[in-house]
């Protein structure tokens, strides 16, 4: 297996590895970001389309009021989630592996939410008036509705998106305060200028700084567990058969992980290769993503047997008759396609010899955010086409090119945020990943001298 | 799971109508609906469209399953192998239950669709945004939103027909949720001249749109806070209020003669509603 990063790599060779990411990267860089551009202008074009003609364009109908648009918001909310795990909670429990890997991470949580925001309005039948969503003082004395699980969303997702921001800018700055003293001069080295806030390296500014970064890490993991539990609420506390279903929040929970975990082993096979970063995202970091993504497979996997037994054995003849109709039904191929990407392509990160296979992973994260992303349709249509409500169940509803043209937007833009920012920031975290060499050039010498017999 | 939970499961979950509260003081509207009498005509529907300047939609439309019809007759058929399988039609007239507990209105973000003194849910257009909870929320599925700008985008209205809309209701914009108002225009109306007059509605004063056209009486209307209205008579009568050991027909020897009942009770959205059991065969 490939080697770890080296303990007598030098720091100034750490620098100067990073920086090089933000000056020239791989060609590969400039065809994803040109892809990316076209992909987003498809969804920019089926939005403008869709917002000057009326939402009928994107083949909802009257019972069938949610679709693809809901689906992937949910998707987007859950794929931010692993940010925050590796960068906040491995944070706590002084992981050091997490040091190369987590700072792309912290940037996906910040643009997936981003991607998933913009689902919300997008989903909108009058996206002009968003804002009566958003308790804004006001001379009429209306404000929205407290009680409805929508609104917690919108208010849940603005705190996590805030908060993620902040704390992304917070671990960048001491990275940032490197790029400013090392940058030719030009916008950028203004730009670091500003953002690294007169950063000097003191010992009073790092203890502050870490006092800072836990602080808000703290803060920031009850908001990430709370922000998907509320997404789960739109459905839990609906009284739809199939949404109505106690075991939600956690379930929705782990699948975001479980999806955020499989978008970072995907990103960081990319950044690895466009970036050049093979010195620091090494195979066993790697390999350790992998092994906590299959754990959180299991988990989902566990979760989602919970919620079948529990509506099986449930006198909730509905419920019971919604799932017999996503096993059998019109819906039928997707529903076991996620149970094939979510339940048992994870399998194959048990064995040893692909957990460092970089093709196979690859391939691997993809399936599983295929089926993650199944998952949430799962959860939304089948509900509608077979609820309550005999009269309007409805099999034959298909989402329009509309609904898909926006869908596939979503990745464009998503990815074009996240190349962005991995070309103007440090996407390897610098000054984190000189302490982890430190701290094992330090372990190894001790065991040197150990074995030497001089304690 | 099938039309048996509309027509026959009726007194599973009873629970006590929450009416005579200090809000209904005055009035709560309420309607009874005879599907004994109901002969699938669809006047009633015909008439709403009339009334509150539906847009007719047509036949691509309708089968997107974008129509907006407030009052809809919906058809069932016995699964009972009769040999000519188009007998045997029962029908339900559907439209907004105007439920005392909605779920509708918990779950819209904006606070669009909200509970009215007399009783009704109603919906603010110019508040909603669109977000279609309510809609996903709805157990009846009675709530029909905007997917088009109408008439804009569609000739819903043709020239010769634009006489026949009423003034008096407006016309829902694109992206917003709309359903039935229990004829809310007519029932302000009638409680305006009422006040001028120093005094309340008197029972069948007004009259909804779908009872006006209902050719065979099956849908009765009136204020149910007013103890001698047909509709608050039809309620008494057949015990709607009871508790649910009282109602069971399940557990009596003799079945109880009682017809009425409201759709979903075993999910306690306390729906103004009551439908009278069909006590004819359903073969015609």
């Amino acid at each position: 297996m490939e080697k770890d990063i080296r303990e007598n790599i030098s720091w100034a060779q750490i620098n100067q590895d990073v920086l090089k990411s933000l000056e020239n990267p791989r060609r590969m860089y400039w065809v994803i970001l040109l892809v990316a551009v076209c992909v987003f202008g498809v969804g920019v074009g089926c939005e403008v389309y869709q917002y000057n003609v009326g939402l009928g364009v994107a083949n909802l109908d009257n019972p069938h009021v949610w679709g693809l648009y809901i689906a992937t918001f949910i998707f987007w909310i859950g794929m931010s989630h692993s940010g925050t795990l590796l960068s906040a909670i491995l944070h706590l429990m002084h992981a050091d592996w997490r040091k190369p890997i987590y700072r792309f991470a912290e940037a996906m949580t910040t643009f997936s939410l981003m991607t998933a925001g913009l689902f919300v309005m997008v989903h909108l039948g009058r996206l002009w008036q968003f804002y009566y969503a958003v308790p804004y003082p006001n001379d009429r004395w209306t404000w929205p509705n407290f009680q409805s699980p929508l609104l917690w969303d919108a208010m849940a997702i603005f705190t996590y998106l805030s908060s993620s921001v902040i704390f992304l800018f917070i671990g960048m700055i001491p990275d940032l305060a490197i790029c400013r003293d090392h940058l030719q001069p030009g916008w950028r080295k203004k730009l670091y200028t500003v953002l690294a806030l007169g950063w000097e390296g003191t010992d009073r500014q790092w203890r502050n700084f870490r006092v800072t970064y836990l602080t808000v890490a703290c803060f920031l993991i009850p908001l990430a567990v709370s922000v998907h539990s509320i997404v789960a609420s739109d459905f839990a506390m609906s009284q739809q058969p199939g949404w109505h279903v106690t075991s939600f929040p956690p379930y929705f929970v782990a699948g975001a992980l479980y999806s955020g975990c499989a978008a970072i082993i995907t990103l960081f096979i990319i950044l690895r290769y466009v970036f050049k970063f093979e010195e620091y995202m090494t195979l066993p970091i790697l390999k350790k993503t992998v092994r906590l993504t299959f754990a959180i497979a299991m988990v989902w996997t566990y979760l989602n047997c919970i919620e079948f037994a529990s509506v099986w054995y449930s006198h909730d003849q509905a419920s019971k008759d919604v799932l017999i109709q996503k096993a059998t039904g019109p819906y039928a191929p997707f529903w076991w396609a996620m149970i094939f990407c979510g339940s048992v392509v994870p399998f194959v990160m048990m064995f040893k010899r692909f957990q460092t296979n970089i093709p196979v992973m690859f391939a691997v994260s993809i399936l599983l955010n295929l089926g993650m992303w199944l998952e949430r349709w799962m959860i939304v249509s089948p509900t509608f086409s077979h609820g309550y409500y005999p009269w309007t169940w409805d099999h034959d509803q298909w989402p329009s090119l509309v609904q898909w043209g926006i869908v596939f937007g979503s990745f464009g833009w998503f990815t074009l945020l996240f190349m962005i920012f991995c070309k103007v920031f440090p996407s390897v975290s610098m000054y984190e990943v000189k302490e982890m060499v430190y701290h094992r050039s330090m372990a190894s010498k001790h065991d040197e001298l150990a074995e030497k017999g001089a304690h | 799971m099938s039309v048996t939970n509309l027509l026959e499961n009726w007194s599973k979950v009873r629970q006590a109508h929450p009416v005579g509260d200090a809000p209904h003081a005055e009035y709560k509207w309420a309607m009874a609906i005879d599907l004994d009498a109901c002969s699938g005509c669809n006047a009633c529907s015909v008439a709403c469209y009339a009334e509150n300047n539906l847009p007719v939609v047509g036949k691509d439309k309708y089968g997107h399953g974008q129509a907006m019809h407030w009052m809809r007759i919906e058809r069932y058929w016995d699964e009972d192998g009769r040999e000519t399988p188009n007998q045997g039609a029962q029908f339900l007239p559907m439209m907004c239950q105007q439920c005392e507990a909605a779920p509708c209105e918990t779950v819209c973000p904006v606070g669009a669709t909200n509970h009215t003194a007399d009783g009704l849910n109603s919906q603010v257009y110019n508040r909603c945004i669109g977000s279609r909870y309510c809609s996903a929320n709805c157990p009846y599925k009675v709530r029909y939103f905007n997917w088009w700008d109408y008439p804009t985008t569609d000739n819903v209205w043709p020239a010769e027909m634009t006489q026949q809309l009423n003034p008096d209701v407006t016309v829902r914009g694109k992206g917003v949720m709309e359903k039935c108002t229990f004829c809310v225009q007519r029932t302000y109306a009638a409680k305006n001249t009422a006040r001028n007059e120093g005094r309340l509605v008197r029972d069948g004063e007004v009259q909804t749109a779908c009872q006006q056209a209902c050719p065979t009486n099956a849908i009765s209307f009136g204020n149910m806070a007013d103890a001698e209205s047909k509709v608050a008579k039809q309620w008494e009568k057949q015990k709607v209020e009871l508790a649910e050991e009282e109602q069971n027909k399940d557990n009596q020897v003799e079945p109880s003669a009682l017809r009425g009942y409201r759709i979903f009770e075993e999910l306690r959205p306390y729906p103004s509603v009551m439908y009278l059991e069909r006590v004819r065969e359903s073969a015609v």
